[in-house]
């Protein structure tokens, strides 16, 4: 199993028609991924990929039955786009698109606050690479070859740094359960802390891959979790270890901008919580061999 | 985005945020003439740069004759200020502010910034104005007041009030308080600002509440749909590499080591540039050339990297995913034929194709170290770096 998305999750892609909505649209699906249609409001009734459009979200949710979306739309019109998801009945949305202004992120954490918890919507990103439970199903845009099957959860910021993990894991023989991006952006839809919780609860997941960075409480809140609540075993790195202070390296959200936001004083922070820690970053591999040997 | 104080005091003054007359000059003679059209006995001469502290680092000066304002003007005018912020390089200063002085009874601190924990905007303060707030936070801690607000009902007025009482500010100074705040906070949102940080927000003798310091920072993925705040731009205070960088849509920040990068992905840049580190190297910079790794973008990057003359190794680690290395290879490989690099080059490609990519690489002739992991290929560039003299 996994958690999030598996071989029979029906997915929605919002901005369906457009280049990048398609390119990746066909992906997932050589992928495997159980896509059912896809929004591009104005073109609903009309066919793409061999699959029906639709105009509206609610549309597309009561004639497929989808249950997970991916988000395409331009930067300017995205947060919309997450609020149409959340309101239409999605129960798991990832955002890939990169580039939103923060206040929108903010008011579409504050828009998915309405509903009561069995309506509530889970988002993973934005500004990600999406979400991938190897073998079943690829809710992103990542190479989902590098993915092997297997009982290792991963949870990460970044996407390539998510690919070179996902790569040594898969040379040393150990596989993935589910891999899912939170994105490099400040304000995010779900945090490292939430997948976390997500993973301690799935039967198929035996340990965790956090991969960090600079900027923001969210490795921290991950930590405390970790030493706190679960049972299963936890490795982090962080990245940034050379990333001056007040600089954003690439990442909105990859600033230093007060304590506690270094990668050192992460790394330390994650070391005190019981967290193996990645010593550098051609060790995720030989880290996770390590932890899944004393299982 | 940053923009000047000049222009903060501008664009808060619309939003009844009060300020002291001052005017942007740019020689010694404007700053003379400024300082007598506003006919206040003090003024402080400020230096316009994109850095706070400027007050301990001499930018700031207070004047109370013709000639100490010409003296003040002409000692910082085309010079570089240096301080905590800048960096050793500092800032050049090309324009001041010749504000009206006034008089102080106190202090305040008070910003409006992200809270990343709340995933909401936060109103930091403190009775104990003029520190800055890293200094607050560790010496006077509990001092700090917060207000969270809910983006759905803003700032409401009981929470300004609150704020203002938590200060001390007494029952004349609250109406002014609670306007000031919501001003803030009002500019805050309509502009997409990312931070707006009054320090200090002084007391008057005369009981007037006023900015007499504003730095406002801007979100830059909200520009798009504020042309006015775009066009407060200062490219002067930028480091020219990053906006060259940024014309091209590369993500680059200038660092102090020699080993110049190359990588696709924020987080695989950070990641490279800590196995560089861990190899006793330094990295000259960060540079993340996105998914799209075309020769010509490659080209522009490398030309990038090497507008630094600390450079003495290139260390290149693309994964390939949606891409393939046989591609990013081949945009190498072009790249290479219009830009002369002058120094050694590693290379490190992953994911698909990569034998193909590799092989090309090798076949192609070039000067080219291949590694084969991560920690390979630091190692490789830090030793190559120390061959150069390093």
């Amino acid at each position: 199993m996994s958690i999030l998305i598996n071989k029979d999750t029906k997915i929605l892609i919002q901005g369906f028609t457009g280049r990048i909505g398609t390119f990746h649209a066909k992906e997932m699906l050589e992928y495997g991924s159980n896509v059912v249609g896809g929004v591009t409001p104005g073109k609903g009734g009309q066919a793409h990929l061999n699959l029906p459009v639709f105009n509206t979200i609610k549309e597309a949710v009561d004639a497929t039955g989808a249950t997970a979306s991916i988000v395409f739309v331009p930067a300017a019109a995205a947060a919309d786009s997450i609020m149409e998801a959340a309101d239409g009945g999605i129960k798991y949305c990832v955002a890939i698109t990169d580039g939103i202004p923060a206040q929108d992120m903010i008011r579409v954490k504050r828009f998915m606050l309405r509903y009561p918890k069995e309506r509530k919507m889970i988002l993973t990103g934005p500004n990600c690479a999406g979400s991938i439970t190897p073998g079943e199903a690829m809710l992103g845009i990542m190479p989902g070859h590098i993915y092997e099957p297997g009982r290792v959860g991963v949870v990460g910021r970044s996407g390539t740094l998510g690919y070179e993990a996902a790569s040594q894991m898969k040379a040393e023989g150990i596989g993935i359960s589910t891999s899912i991006g939170i994105g490099g952006d400040p304000i995010n839809g779900s945090s490292h802390r939430d997948i976390l919780e997500l993973f301690e609860q799935d039967p198929d997941t035996d340990a965790v891959m956090i991969i960090g960075e600079i900027g923001g409480p969210q490795e921290a809140e991950a930590a405390a979790f970790a030493r706190d609540h679960m049972t299963k075993p936890v490795a982090a790195y962080v990245a940034g270890l050379t990333a001056p202070k007040g600089r954003r390296m690439g990442h909105a959200g990859a600033i230093i901008s007060g304590k506690g936001e270094s990668a050192s004083e992460k790394v330390e922070i994650f070391q005190e919580a019981g967290v193996a820690i990645v010593p550098n970053p051609s060790e995720f591999g030989t880290t996770m061999k390590d932890v899944v040997s004393k299982l | 985005m940053h923009i000047h104080e000049y222009q903060a005091k501008e664009v808060l003054a619309n939003y009844g945020i009060q300020i002291q007359p001052g005017t942007l000059v740019y020689s010694p003679d404007q700053a003379v003439a400024a300082y007598n059209s506003q006919g206040s006995a003090v003024c402080a001469v400020k230096a316009q740069i994109h850095s706070g502290a400027r007050g301990k680092a001499g930018g700031i000066r207070l004047c109370r004759s013709n000639d100490e304002v010409r003296r003040a003007a002409d000692e910082m005018l085309g010079e570089k200020l240096v301080t905590h912020q800048t960096g050793s390089a500092g800032k050049l200063v090309q324009k001041l502010y010749v504000e009206a002085g006034v008089d102080i009874d106190r202090e305040i601190y008070l910003a409006f910034v992200l809270d990343r924990a709340k995933q909401r905007h936060v109103a930091v303060a403190s009775a104990e104005g003029g520190m800055e707030i890293e200094q607050l936070a560790q010496e006077k801690p509990e001092s700090i007041l917060r207000i969270s607000i809910d983006p759905a009902s803003g700032m409401r007025h009981f929470q300004a009030q609150e704020l203002a009482f938590g200060l001390g500010l007494g029952p004349d100074l609250v109406k002014q308080a609670v306007a000031t705040f919501r001003g803030l906070y009002k500019a805050m949102i309509e502009l997409d600002a990312s931070m707006v940080e009054i320090n200090p927000l002084v007391v008057t003798r005369d009981r007037r509440l006023i900015a007499l310091d504003a730095k406002m920072e801007f979100d830059d993925n909200a520009l798009f749909r504020h042309r006015e705040v775009a066009e407060l731009r200062d490219m002067s205070q930028e480091d020219p590499r990053e906006t060259a960088a940024s014309d091209h849509d590369l993500s680059y920040v200038g660092l102090d080591g020699d080993i110049g990068c190359m990588i696709n992905g924020a987080g695989l840049a950070m990641a490279t540039m800590d196995m560089i580190k861990l190899s006793g190297g330094e990295p000259a910079n960060f540079l993340d050339i996105g998914g799209g790794a075309s020769p010509e973008r490659v080209a522009k990057a490398f030309e990038l990297v090497l507008q630094d003359g600390n450079v003495k190794a290139m260390l290149v680690n693309i994964f390939a995913g949606i891409n393939r290395c046989d591609w990013i290879a081949e945009g190498l490989i072009k790249a290479l034929g219009v830009v002369d690099l002058g120094v050694p080059l590693v290379v490190r490609l992953s994911g698909t194709n990569v034998e193909e990519g590799t092989q090309m690489l090798v076949d192609s002739g070039l000067p080219i170290i291949m590694a084969d992991t991560l920690a390979d290929a630091a190692q490789k560039a830090v030793a190559a770096a120390q061959e150069q003299g390093g």
